[in-house]
């Protein structure tokens, strides 16, 4: 059992985990983010989970990395460090990630946010990148996926001067997709997920795939990967069952296969 | 529970806060600030709370910034208003606009600069026959502060606005009960018992739906329709899993009389 997460099993598809460190307003320590991305891992073999929701608290997604753990870290120390490794796993989860954010979503705790794929806000929450005021710098994507999200002006702003940025903001400048009361940020995120969760789950995985791509590789490539991935879902046998549904005007009933 | 510049004290759910430096009409200096953010504080974190009332002591309720504080020498550099804005009088305002249940301002006497948007940022207000609000900002080459260029206009309409804060003439109770600026007039000698008998009448309701109807009034300003009708939705939601619903509804259908909990 993970001590710093709480984890419900599936239901309708979707699988909720929280973030708990309350002690320490969800800081990302090693042992929390090594028991998330064991969680992912499980997520993604297990066939009941077709998307997963990430959340924190009312007062915290998460502030931060482990600021005391970090300190204790030489140059060596970063370069063997195991985190690195956890983060490649959640970076690699396949399927769609939904993160639900309420109040502080700070350092490490935005970086892990941004690696969801649609994020909710609840109007309190606060984004930024305060690593500057430590005298180091975001380590794990905070300087790479927010420049793609917000833009350069606003990335520099936030970066440079640790400075955060409040839930309307975030949605202004693309970091979020809705904002909602902050009662109600876990909820839209599972009505979201159960939506996502009644598609085909092929269809989502290479959906999601294409969009990424669209972050790291040029146009034509892209269009080529998402032509390929267009291409694959032909031979599957959800798509019959998509389409033929479609024209006998009922629900689809998708398999995976 | 010791201040020097306020009271404060709770009772069967209320919680009295009286700004108390009568000698200077109660004008705030950065002690009395840091007073009333304590006790707001208290007022947060205590759940028994479920009405505040704000009022002050002697014959004014509030002068707004004491200007002793801020006498500005010849040849001195000018000082940040904007940082004492920032640290002090939007922290208060924001506090009295998010507090959770209903704040009720009960303006004993003269309301003049900052003192005189303070109650507007409160939920219900009563004054007394003889209190008056003044703009007078205008006076002193200063902008009114404290929300009032925000909430004036949507009260009274930009009119009035304008006028009230260009002239920073005094405007009296009745009215500013007449444009809709308060809720309502009451004879000075009974203004305190009207205003704890509204308080202590709050502290029986349904306070967590209450909280739930004035941040949705609050949110309405800036809310578009369409908006304003999904937040309808979200906070009904909310009021519709709180117990004083079941007890409003089951007290409602046994013809009893509801025993609200404020949760």
């Amino acid at each position: 059992m993970p001590r710093t997460l709480a984890v419900l099993p599936p239901e309708q598809g979707v699988r909720l985990i929280t973030l708990q460190r309350p002690e320490a307003l969800n800081a990302l320590n090693t042992e929390l983010l090594g028991e998330l991305a064991a969680e992912l891992d499980a997520a993604e073999q297990d066939a009941e989970t077709r998307v997963v929701v990430i959340t924190g608290s009312r007062k915290a997604f998460a502030a931060g990395a482990d600021i005391k753990e970090m300190a204790e870290r030489d140059l060596v120390g970063i370069l063997n460090d195991p985190r690195l490794a956890h983060w490649q796993r959640i970076t690699r989860f396949s399927k769609p990630l939904i993160a639900a954010i309420n109040g502080f979503c700070l350092g490490g705790g935005c970086e892990l946010a941004m690696h969801a794929d649609i994020l909710i806000a609840g109007e309190d929450a606060r984004f930024g990148q305060p690593e500057i005021n430590l005298g180091i710098m975001p380590g794990a994507g905070g300087t790479q996926r927010l420049l793609r999200a917000v833009g350069k002006s606003l990335a520099m702003q936030m970066v440079l001067t640790g400075e955060a940025i409040d839930a309307r903001h975030a949605q202004r400048s693309g970091l979020v997709s809705e904002v909602t009361q902050p009662e109600f940020t876990v909820e839209r995120a599972v009505a979201i997920a159960r939506v996502i969760a009644q598609k085909a789950p092929l269809a989502v995985r290479l959906a999601k795939e294409a969009l990424l791509k669209a972050e790291d590789t040029d146009l034509a490539s892209g269009l080529r990967f998402e032509r390929h991935a267009f291409t694959l879902l032909a031979g599957t046998r959800d798509r019959e069952e998509g389409i033929r549904a479609f024209q006998e005007k009922r629900r689809p009933d998708f398999t995976g296969q | 529970m010791n201040f020097e510049h306020i009271l404060f004290s709770i009772e069967a759910g209320v919680a009295t806060l009286s700004l108390n430096r009568p000698e200077q009409l109660n004008s705030f200096n950065a002690k009395m600030h840091g007073e009333v953010r304590e006790a707001l504080k208290l007022v947060r974190q205590n759940p028994d709370v479920r009405v505040l009332l704000l009022t002050g002591e002697g014959r004014g309720f509030c002068a707004g910034q004491d200007l002793a504080d801020r006498n500005v020498a010849p040849g001195a550099a000018a000082p940040d208003l904007g940082e004492s804005i920032e640290k002090f009088y939007n922290p208060l305002i924001r506090a009295l606009r998010d507090l959770p249940l209903p704040v009720i301002c009960a303006v004993n006497g003269v309301a003049a600069g900052a003192g005189a948007n303070i109650p507007l940022a409160c939920d219900l207000v009563l004054a007394a026959r003889s209190a008056s609000f003044i703009q007078a900002f205008c006076k002193i080459g200063l902008i009114p502060d404290s929300g009032g260029t925000w909430t004036l206009p949507r009260l009274v309409g930009m009119a009035r606005a304008k006028a009230l804060t260009l002239l920073g003439d005094r405007l009296t109770a009745e009215q500013a009960e007449q444009w809709g600026l308060i809720y309502r007039v009451v004879d000075d000698a009974a203004l305190r018992e009207e205003a704890l008998k509204l308080a202590r009448h709050l502290a029986t309701q349904p306070t967590y739906g209450l909280a739930l109807i004035k941040r949705s009034l609050n949110a309405s300003l800036n809310n578009s329709f369409d908006e304003q009708l999904d937040l309808e939705r979200d906070l009904q939601r909310l009021a519709g899993r709180s117990e004083d619903y079941r007890e409003g509804v089951s007290a409602f259908m046994e013809k009893r009389t509801p025993a609200f909990k404020g949760r």
